[in-house]
């Protein structure tokens, strides 16, 4: 939804209305949506809400732990450790010390039955007022960036002053469940009465029920997993390997860049002996990258191009991100560096085949840049989470097709490209990792600090781009302004 | 902690049998805890002259129990010697065999502090001989001490009384358990300057202190130590000690700034933080520092450039940023921390000790640049701590260094940051280019 009035540069006759119980106006008109143009999924729905009475909502700063490759310095971690530490990172860098936060949303992808409440729980383990609520979200590995947008969203509505959003996830730590023949046989015996029925119960124990149930990264509908999938939109989009392994390449290259610089100084907080993502590879090269052994699509044979270089690994970590209204900033001398404009969720039908299973936000980005009157050429950074390489150039690539554009877009033509250099130019998923849940926080805490120092551009503030495809067909998109 | 051995010859059987074999008996040393009496125990004043009466009747405004005259056996908490108005060597008998008599009257971590004029301030030989006399005189006297007590010595810069702000916060800091590991020291008053604190408990209250190297150690303490006196903190560290940084931020309710201060633009980055986010900045500790032993013989660029870059250019490069700033105008403190290494010395470790030398001398000149906006500038020695850093020595190089001293045991981090609070407080504005030894009187070197 348009939900900033100011900062959505819609159409000037869309201008809402002072009560927020007026009828809703559109930003391509002043048409009803029933009116909206002609079919197309970007044209197709369009109604923002009166919001004249909305405030910003803006992101003060955030914290995250370096990422560790799985298996590596997080192991012993649990979600809980790790979401503390980012969190108590956070109210150290902003003095938040006893403070009682609006609304503390986080979450894990991977998650023991035991952490239901996830986030309460580190909120109460870390230094802020035991009196802050909070609530767990999962979307997959969109969560970070849809905590973002949800309590922005209650900012903006003036449900609460200020908000935590953050994500985590550790694949090292991972939750195994039993499998499902002890699960029945261990709830049955629980229900049994007598003896006699409890051996009974116990008798239907057969030995290959006493193998965990580890999890996986496989779709539950097609019994792919996620590289795989990938693999075939990559293949479906011809994007070369040469390609991928150059994206790769600046992914670790942009990012060793940025921590020379002292970029992350005042995004991240080391833990447990780590100072960098355990996954950045200063050092590597594109001669490096073309050594590896595809991975994923193998049975593609010469069209299998996706490698362990030009793909994300399992990744443990943990992000956080500081939202306030601006009053309430203001009030706690605390830095206001971007502005949370708008967001946008998709999903697509993977499970037959229409579209890949990563490619949501192909759909996305376009349906939320008409909403906010923009096109691609108005972004200044551009921030696409590399799940894969190939997860990019596929969205980049059906962005610049034209049948895709007209037939499934319903626009005239191309959605357009973009400038390769304004993407993730201070590295992404590849280099750091990909603790799922922690991404979106990654992502908009680092986005938010590059808008702020470009400030403005062509005398409007410095606009960036937030694209993170998730499990399941969905993504969620966003966008951000300097402050 | 106080170390094993001194706990262990502090009472009981291991008292007698160290008394026995003529071991040392160090003492567990009284330490300052907010809400508790100044000292205990009666104050002896000593010492004829006008000096001496103002004084001891300001003690007793403090609700001191004061003596003029000493009453036989009666166990003391200080003796003040006032030898303000001495003339001539000579001067010195009457009141320093006076007091003599009372020595064996103090009790466990009791004090004597002398208060004298400084022999630089005059051109009459008799009187800087009589004056530079007092000097050796209450060295001496330190060593001879037991069971924790302390001497240490006020010296008064040209017409600075003896109740001025800062000879009274002087004398308040030798007299509390805030001083416990500091012997055989003195502290110059120089001037009038200075202001006591409204309250005794909070004499920070109000104050925005910077710490750096805060992350642990020494300088975890002195950002506790700030705290407990009222400051709002910034504590800052590397980047790479960020996770322990937050931990202290988080202790002190500060605020974490992850910055290698040998950063050229560390100096504005620190004080744009500090004002932004906490509207004022009154007190920098430069602590951070770090050592790269080797011979001198053995030594390498690398090692000798990081340590002269951390710990005393970095120093000077902020201190030129605060100068300039409009927004350290009010009362500034900046407080360094040096190292007994660079007064006296210390095997393999020439880089370390010339850059602390240098923190010395940069303090000495920056004062007077500091004073023209009311400021102070000072340095604090520690001699050997009790850090995780000195846990790594060698066991027996360890134990005999923790017993060279006085008081026969090692400092504490905290001691050093008492030391540094009282510096960084509105009291000890009359002190400024000084460097204060928080060595236990460490028996090598100077």
């Amino acid at each position: 939804m348009s939900v900033n009035g100011q900062s959505a540069p819609g159409p000037k006759d869309s201008t809402p209305t002072a009560t927020p119980a007026a009828a809703p106006a559109s930003p391509h008109g002043p048409a009803a949506p029933a009116a909206a143009p002609a079919a197309g999924p970007v044209g197709g729905r369009a109604a923002a809400p009166a919001s004249a009475q909305l405030r910003k909502a803006v992101i003060v700063g955030g914290n995250r732990i370096p990422f560790a490759r799985t298996g590596g310095a997080y192991t012993k971690s649990s979600n809980q450790d790790m979401l503390t530490a980012a969190l108590d990172g956070l109210i150290a860098r902003f003095g938040l010390q006893d403070e009682r936060i609006g609304e503390v949303g986080a979450g894990a992808v991977l998650k023991h039955s035991r952490d239901f409440n996830l986030t309460r729980e580190a909120v109460l383990g870390s230094a802020l007022s035991a009196e802050t609520p909070a609530y767990d979200l999962q979307q997959a590995c969109a969560t970070g960036l849809e905590t973002v947008l949800g309590l922005a969203n209650k900012i903006k509505l003036g449900q609460i002053d200020s908000a935590i959003a953050g994500g985590v996830d550790s694949a090292s730590d991972a939750p195994i469940a039993v499998s499902e023949g002890l699960r029945e046989v261990l709830l049955d015996l629980n229900r049994a009465k007598s003896l006699p029925q409890r051996l009974r119960v116990l008798s239907r124990l057969r030995p290959k029920d006493l193998a965990p149930d580890a999890p996986n990264t496989g779709e539950p509908r097609t019994g792919l997993s996620m590289g795989e999938h990938q693999a075939l939109t990559t293949a479906q989009w011809k994007i070369t390997r040469e390609a991928q392994d150059e994206l790769a390449f600046n992914s670790h290259r942009n990012l060793a860049a940025a921590y020379d610089a002292g970029f992350f100084d005042d995004l991240l907080t080391p833990y447990r002996g780590l100072t960098r993502d355990s996954n950045l590879r200063a050092d590597t090269s594109l001669e490096k990258l073309a050594t590896l052994k595809p991975v994923f699509g193998k049975n593609l044979g010469s069209a299998a191009t996706m490698t362990a270089g030009n793909s994300t690994p399992l990744t443990d970590g943990a992000s956080t991100v500081l939202l306030a209204s601006e009053e309430w900033a203001d009030a706690h001398d605390l830095p206001k560096l971007a502005t949370v404009v708008d967001g946008e969720a998709a999903a697509v039908d993977f499970v037959h085949g229409k579209d890949g299973l990563l490619m949501a936000p192909a759909f996305a980005v376009p349906r939320l840049l008409a909403r906010n009157g923009l096109s691609l050429d108005d972004i200044d950074f551009f921030e696409i989470h590399e799940a894969f390489a190939g997860t990019v150039l596929s969205t980049l690539a059906a962005w610049e097709d034209e049948d895709f554009g007209r037939t499934r877009l319903g626009l005239d033509g191309a959605f357009g490209s973009i400038d390769r250099s304004k993407l993730n130019v201070n590295g992404s998923s590849l280099a750091a990792g990909h603790p799922f849940a922690a991404t979106g926080g990654r992502i908009v805490a680092s986005l938010a600090k590059m808008l702020h120092s470009r400030g403005r551009v062509d005398g409007r503030p410095a606009r960036g781009l937030i694209s993170i495809c998730a499990a399941g067909g969905q993504g969620v998109v966003a966008i951000l302004e300097a402050h | 902690m106080t170390d094993m051995y001194t706990q262990l010859v502090s009472r009981g059987p291991g008292r007698d049998i160290a008394r026995k074999l003529g071991l040392p008996q160090p003492v567990v040393l009284r330490r300052y805890l907010p809400d508790q009496p100044l000292i205990t125990g009666p104050v002896l004043v000593q010492g004829a002259g006008s000096g001496a009466d103002e004084l001891a009747a300001t003690l007793l405004s403090w609700n001191l129990d004061v003596r003029r005259h000493a009453v036989p056996k009666e166990k003391l908490g200080a003796i003040i010697l006032v030898l303000d108005e001495l003339g001539r060597p000579e001067d010195l008998a009457r009141p320093v065999l006076t007091a003599a008599t009372s020595l064996r009257d103090l009790a466990p971590n009791s004090r004597v502090i002398t208060v004298s004029r400084t022999a630089a301030d005059t051109a009459d030989p008799a009187v800087a001989a009589a004056r530079q006399g007092v000097d050796g005189l209450l060295r001496s006297l330190a060593k001879e001490l037991r069971a924790g007590a302390t001497g240490n010595g006020i010296l008064l810069a040209g017409g600075v009384r003896t109740t001025s702000p800062s000879t009274l916060g002087a004398l308040r800091f030798f007299l509390s358990g805030r001083s416990a590991f500091v012997d055989g020291q003195f502290l110059t008053v120089s001037s009038a300057e200075g202001q006591l604190p409204a309250h005794a408990g909070k004499p920070l209250a109000g104050k925005v202190a910077v710490v750096t190297g805060a992350a642990r150690g020494i300088g975890a303490a002195i950002a506790r130590t700030l705290y407990r006196d009222g400051a709002t903190l910034v504590v800052v560290d590397i980047p790479a000690a960020g996770d322990h940084l937050a931990a202290v931020a988080n202790e002190v309710r500060g605020t974490a700034l992850q910055l290698d201060i040998s950063r050229t633009d560390a100096g504005q980055r620190i004080i744009d933080h500090a004002v932004e986010r906490h509207g004022r900045l009154d007190i920098v500790i430069h602590n951070a520092g770090i050592t790269r032993d080797k011979l001198l013989a053995n030594m390498d660029e690398g090692r000798w450039n990081s340590v002269i870059a951390v710990n005393i250019a970095a120093q000077l490069r902020i201190n030129e940023a605060l100068l300039a700033s409009g927004h350290f105008r009010s009362s500034p403190r900046i407080v360094s921390v040096a190292s007994t290494s660079g007064i006296a010395g210390n095997r393999g470790q020439t880089n370390y000790a010339a850059s602390k030398g240098g923190v010395m001398g940069m303090v000495r000149a920056t004062a007077p640049l500091i004073g023209t906006h009311g400021g102070s500038i000072n340095a604090v020695a520690p001699g050997f701590i009790e850090t995780e850093m000195t846990a790594k020595i060698p066991f027996a190089v360890r134990e005999v260094a923790r017993r060279l001293n006085s008081l026969q045991q090692g400092g504490q981090p905290g001691d050093v940051a008492e030391a540094i609070a009282f510096l960084a407080s509105d009291a000890a504005g009359g002190i400024s280019g000084e460097v204060l030894r928080v060595c236990g009187q460490n028996l090598v070197g100077a």
